[in-house]
């Protein structure tokens, strides 16, 4: 057996050479930076960054923009994570009652936007959304919604719904997956018990099926608003930059960061991100076990 | 029974108008991307193509050089593939090997799964740069290369397989390399196929990190080439959806022959 005392070194070295280097390292990496003043000069002269406390911090909590953007991006997380979950909860049930082959061809269906191209249904949106041309504004006037068009995508009012509604037809697929995944793995003989009490349907959701589905529930929830709060790709591709009002934090760090090359600055919020996150994650792990 | 058959019915249909709403945004990328620019722009709109086209098509091929990030897309996919690899090492290593600190490591690889993109992103950009990696396929390709996720999947799926069979190569004088890539390897085709998937969309769709390192046109992927069809061409609505249909019928295609395996693989995955 001693001889073997090499091996499993050798098969988790390269990975977790590159998990350090690349996910543990940067953390402390980030922190160090969110200290500097590093920029674009810093970055290939070390000799030229200076260490400035915590300048960055109170520089970002005076700065009204990522006051806004902290509050859009609790928007998305407030409004988005509920509806994804709700909408993938709805159709997993009705997937699996339907389930057979029908079921499996609706759950293809709706698995496909999950798998899309970001940058590609931006544009689609985009066109859907557009004010003169868009499909959307065509419908809502001729159904005599609405009266005059929506700039859906610069608008203030709008804009955030917009990318939501987005994100929610993108986010569907993959968490309904997991939730009917959990679904078809509930034991029949839960269902036969009730039937021999007389429960009806609504009570067997309530009182089996749902609490039966804890663990895919709370892992779609957990991750889906660890998703939100980096929400990205759909505002950079969709909202003017100019307009503070729909941006999101994961926009503002990658502006700061990539545009104006402020590295200590982004940094700086990324950890008040990353700080976030873990707050939020914590915070529904303790209210799930009081449940 | 017949109460039940009627709720039956009544959930299709629910299911089929959702199932509509999913799709038409597709429909609608694929109608538009063969329509004239007139037959695009047309209030009201036309909903099946009066005037098929394939000049958007055409207007794509010349102002983006297609083929050019198409093979640098693809050489990011390879790369992708080679670290899947890896990861299939590792998840094998934590499976079937006892070592010092085995679970110190393995709390390392699952805490990788919670850390957000946008602080890794300023650090990795200044390894990159270190490395002299800006602008080169290697730096696009290597922050992403395993993923703790990936690698816990595969220890899931590793568990399963006996240990006996592993003890029985060893009498019979295997090596440890010979043992995982002749036995345990094939042993985990379905592992294999679900996780190769789920890399090929994820390396094919990435956006973020691509833009970030890619500086000159000759690296760009697909994403970030189409990403520039933003802005200059925002009236040529038939040209931006030539472009993203041809980004979205290849993960399509890959979809529908493989949708079985893509779909039973989430029960695979455990996460239950």
């Amino acid at each position: 057996m001693n001889s073997l005392k090499k091996y499993p070194y050798l098969f988790i070295g390269p990975a977790m050479v590159l998990l350090i280097l690349f996910f543990i390292l940067p953390i402390v990496v980030a922190l160090g930076i969110s200290f500097t003043d590093m920029d674009l000069v810093g970055l290939n002269d070390y000799s030229a960054v200076n260490f400035i406390g915590f300048d960055n911090y109170k520089a970002i909590f005076q700065d009204s923009e990522f006051g806004q953007v902290i509050l859009n991006t609790l928007f998305y997380v407030v409004v988005g994570v509920p509806l994804v979950v709700a909408c993938s909860l709805t159709i997993a049930t009705a997937i699996n009652f339907v389930s057979g082959r029908i079921g499996e061809a609706f759950r293809g269906i709706y698995y496909l936007p999950a798998i899309t191209n970001t940058v590609a249904v931006s544009f689609v949106w985009m066109f859907l959304y557009n004010p003169s041309h868009g499909l959307i504004n065509y419908f809502l006037m001729n159904l005599h919604i609405i009266d005059s068009q929506i700039a859906w995508l610069s608008d203030p009012a709008y804009a955030k719904f917009a990318l939501i509604i987005l994100a929610v037809w993108k986010g569907i697929g993959l968490n309904m997956i997991i939730l009917l995944a959990g679904l078809t793995a509930i034991s029949k003989d839960y269902y036969e018990a009730a039937d021999i009490d007389g429960a009806n349907a609504f009570q067997k959701y309530f009182k089996i099926t749902l609490p039966q589905l804890k663990y895919p529930l709370f892992f779609v929830i957990v991750t889906t608003t660890i998703g939100w709060m980096q929400f990205f790709d759909e505002v950079y591709m969709m909202i003017e930059r100019e307009s503070a009002n729909a941006k999101s934090i994961a926009l503002f760090i990658y502006e700061h960061g990539f545009k104006m090359m402020d590295y200590g600055y982004a940094s700086a919020a990324s950890i008040v991100l990353f700080i976030g996150i873990i707050t939020i994650t914590i915070i529904q792990l303790k209210v799930s076990k009081e449940n | 029974m017949y109460k039940s058959k009627k709720s039956k019915i009544i959930t299709i249909l629910f299911l089929l108008l959702g199932a509509i709403i999913m799709v038409f945004p597709l429909y609608w990328m694929i109608t538009t991307s063969f329509k004239t620019l007139a037959e695009a722009n047309q209030v009201p709109p036309t909903f099946t193509i009066h005037d098929f086209s394939l000049e958007a098509y055409g207007r794509l091929f010349d102002k983006m050089p297609f083929l050019l990030y198409l093979k640098n897309t693809l050489i990011i996919v390879l790369f992708s593939f080679g670290g899947l690899l890896l990861s299939a090492l590792a998840g094998y290593g934590f499976s079937k090997y006892e070592f010092k600190h085995k679970e110190v490591y393995f709390v390392v690889v699952l805490a990788t799964m919670m850390i957000p993109y946008q602080v890794t992103m300023i650090p990795n950009f200044l390894l990159i740069n270190k490395l002299g990696l800006v602008n080169t396929f290697a730096g696009i390709a290597l922050p992403g290369l395993v993923s703790g996720f990936t690698i816990f999947l595969f220890r899931q799926f590793m568990n399963s397989i006996p240990d006996e069979i592993i003890e029985a190569a060893r009498v019979e004088g295997l090596s440890e390399f010979q043992i995982f890539f002749k036995i345990v390897l094939p042993m985990s085709k379905p592992i294999l196929a679900i996780q190769s998937i789920l890399v090929f969309i994820g390396s094919w769709n990435s956006f973020l990190w691509p833009l970030i390192v890619a500086q000159s046109q000759d690296k760009y992927t697909l994403s970030i080439g189409l990403s520039l069809l933003q802005g200059q061409n925002t009236s040529d609505v038939p040209l931006q959806m030539a472009g993203a249909t041809l980004m979205i019928i290849p993960i399509l295609i890959v979809f529908f022959t493989l949708q079985k395996y893509i779909l039973d693989g989430y029960n695979l995955s455990g996460i239950k």
